[in-house]
């Protein structure tokens, strides 16, 4: 028999049971499309991830205090002291590969004003702050290096404090108020556009920004930054511009020759990296458990098989009889499994893409990767291969006689 | 037997034909020494009581089986040495097996049924099969049924439908066991008569049966008793099927 009608053959005793192929299918079908769902999640994340920090401008480099974290060790809190305002200073002044710098001091706390509070974070910046992070005030104006020497008590604020303390729209009412952050009055000179919420569902827009030295001695009353932000001529000069800066920082901080960094400087491709690899071990994690609902799928598939070859007895006395070899009787019972399989596996592929495009209605990126669908095609036809052939090795090792007398 | 019958082609040879089966510790011989033969165009019944041995036998003629010891010639080849998918391929080209039960495929059409045999030869192309299947199942007057489902048949039908399956690849010999067992007597009588236009048109026919009567309508009966050859006895007076049937009193009508 060749093998098209072997096919026909399979294709129709799988039509013929129609209930109970689909029940073995339901397996196949919900572990492929929470594999596709998974994918499509991380894949969706990390996109949308890297699109973010790319917006933020992919020359950015972030400077921190410490020694790289990365291997987990614990550090003294000391150790988190080591960015001060010198170092700002002999970057500014020592500066050719990078363009923008800011220090940063953040805060978190109530904000009020009138009767109105709300709870959000205040970040102590230079005014080149928002030139790195490609950010426009749209009503008012930015703060200056004046503002800056003078500590004055003046602030941009996003989006979400307007409309959290004025009300929806009052942006040009709100220019010139004063807001009062844990007890400190600021007073409001611009207002930042909006930039929505960001994949870890953050709102962007829920921002106070004012000069660092304010928030350093009036709010936060620290001597030290949390960190510096940069932005490097280019992204491709970051490399340049992180070599610029370890070599200020040491100097500045006088370390020696065979002392490690007491800073880390992160530049955003690396963050991107970070973020991707983390996405990554996350998928991998959910991808691997749907991947055992496959193998339980895959156990089903043989149970419902033997219990078909057992019922076809008869059937497959009768063939044996009229001429089929055993090779070509387990061959049948082969493709009648890879094909409930694989149906699975396109039901399940389509129910998953289904899904998948729902999720960023309710805000939750999503991208198919192409190839999770091949590889999904491909398990399945695995499955039914590994799942179909001890059945099929049953009814190929039928003896015709006892077969065809079989009731 | 004559000289005249020598020298007709010998369709099956059976040379001292053994076949034993180990059940624990005992030793059932089920044939203990079968030998004849049988020419083309021979209408043999084989019979003997229950255990005699007739099914065994069967089996080893269909070469489903082989013998313990012996041998075996289908149409001049030897069988015993044969492997599995060598006697599968034999019983393809060779053998045409009508059961006692039919053993069609469920929902599927009288053609398709009779198509089968010719699926697992891959000399047959698809319109071929499907000419083949048609010419059989018109020989056995069914032409007309060809797109019937197994299931929307009478038991009559469906044993026609079998024996145009057994016909399809054109058998060097047509095996039956009980093959009129489930019908009523008038079914029967029809089935005899399409046995005895077949063996009329050079088909060579074994029928096993428990029935006496049907010898009467063969040109050879074989009786085994304890898996030996008792009697084998060439038929001088073979009956009319259809004239019996014309004599069979009308089925009323509901
Ligand atoms: N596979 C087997 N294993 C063991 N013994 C067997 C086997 N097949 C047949 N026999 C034995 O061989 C003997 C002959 O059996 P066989 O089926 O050939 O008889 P039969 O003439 O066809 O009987 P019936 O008329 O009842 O069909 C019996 O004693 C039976 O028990
Ligand atoms: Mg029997």
């Amino acid at each position: 028999m060749n093998i098209l009608n072997l096919f026909k053959v399979s294709i129709r005793a799988v039509a013929n049971n129609k209930m109970r192929s689909f029940l073995s299918m339901l397996g196949i079908i919900i572990g492929v499309a929470a594999i596709i769902i998974m994918m499509s999640i991380g894949q969706g994340s990390k996109e949308s991830i890297r699109q973010e920090l790319s917006t933020m401008g992919t020359n950015l480099l972030t400077i921190r205090p410490g020694a790289d974290m990365r291997g987990g060790v614990r550090q003294d809190p000391s150790a988190m002291q080591t960015l001060k305002i010198g170092d700002y200073q002999c970057i500014v002044n020592e500066k050719k590969f990078v363009s923008y710098v800011s220090p940063e001091v953040t805060a978190s706390g109530q904000v009020i004003y009138g009767n109105s509070n709300t709870t959000s974070t205040i970040y102590g910046e230079s005014p080149e702050y928002l030139d790195i992070k490609q950010w426009k005030v749209e009503e008012g104006q930015n703060f200056n290096e004046e503002d800056i020497r003078k500590a004055s008590k003046v602030c941009v604020v996003g989006k979400t404090i307007v409309n959290e303390l004025f009300g929806e729209g009052k942006e040009a009412e709100a220019i010139g108020k004063n807001i009062r952050f844990k007890s400190i009055p600021l007073r409001i000179v611009g207002v930042l556009e909006g930039k929505g919420y960001n994949s870890w569902g953050m709102d962007q827009d829920n921002v106070i920004i004012a000069p660092y030295t304010c928030v350093m001695k009036r709010i936060a009353a620290q001597t030290y930054f949390s960190s510096i932000v940069c932005s490097a001529l280019t992204e491709e000069l970051s490399d340049a511009a992180i070599e610029e800066l370890t070599q200020i920082l040491r100097n500045n901080h006088k370390l020696k020759e065979n002392a490690v960094d007491d800073f880390t400087i992160r530049s955003q491709a690396e963050m991107m990296d970070t973020m991707s690899s983390t996405m990554d071990t996350v998928t991998i994690i959910l991808v691997v458990a749907a991947a055992f609902s496959l193998l339980v799928a895959g156990i089903g598939i043989m149970n419902i098989m033997l219990v078909s070859v057992t019922e076809r007895t008869k059937e497959i006395g009768l063939r044996m009889a009229v001429g089929a070899t055993g090779m070509v009787i387990s061959l049948q019972f082969l493709i009648e499994s890879v094909l409930i399989s694989l149906t699975g596996g396109l039901i399940g592929v389509l129910l998953g893409c289904l899904i998948s495009q729902l999720f960023p209605l309710i805000g939750m990126p999503s991208s198919i990767p192409a190839w999770s669908i091949y590889v999904s095609f491909a398990v399945c036809t695995l499955i039914g291969i590994i799942f179909g052939y001890i059945p099929a090795r049953k009814a190929a090792n039928m003896d015709p006689i006892e077969a065809i007398r079989h009731e | 037997m004559n000289s005249q019958q020598d020298k007709r082609k010998v369709v099956i040879e059976l040379d001292n034909v053994k076949r034993y089966f180990q059940v624990g510790s005992e030793t059932v011989k089920a044939l203990r020494g079968v030998s004849f033969k049988i020419y083309e165009g021979e209408f043999v019944t084989i019979m003997g009581t229950s255990g005699s041995g007739k099914s065994t036998l069967l089996n080893q003629l269909g070469c489903l089986d082989t013998p313990t010891s012996g041998e075996y010639y289908l149409d001049g080849t030897p069988v015993r040495k044969m492997s599995k998918n060598q006697r599968a391929k034999l019983r393809n080209r060779k053998i045409g097996f009508v059961f006692q039960n039919y053993n069609l495929l469920a929902k599927t059409t009288a053609v398709e049924n009779v198509e089968l045999p010719l699926m697992y030869n891959n000399k047959y192309t698809s319109k071929q099969r499907r000419e083949a299947a048609i010419q059989a199942l018109q020989a056995v007057g069914l032409g007309d049924r060809l797109e019937h489902k197994s299931n929307q048949m009478s038991g009559g039908q469906m044993q026609r439908v079998a024996i145009a399956r057994a016909l399809v690849n054109k058998p060097a010999v047509l095996l039956a066991d009980e093959a009129t067992g489930n019908l009523d007597t008038r079914t029967s009588f029809e089935m005899l008569v399409l046995f005895q236009k077949l063996h009329q048109e050079g088909h060579t026919i074994i029928f096993v049966t428990h029935n006496p009567e049907i010898a009467e309508y063969a040109s050879r009966n074989i009786n085994l008793r304890d898996g030996k050859v008792r009697e084998d006895t060439i038929n001088p007076h073979i009956k009319s099927a259809a004239e019996a049937l014309a004599a069979l009193p009308q089925p009323q009508d509901d």
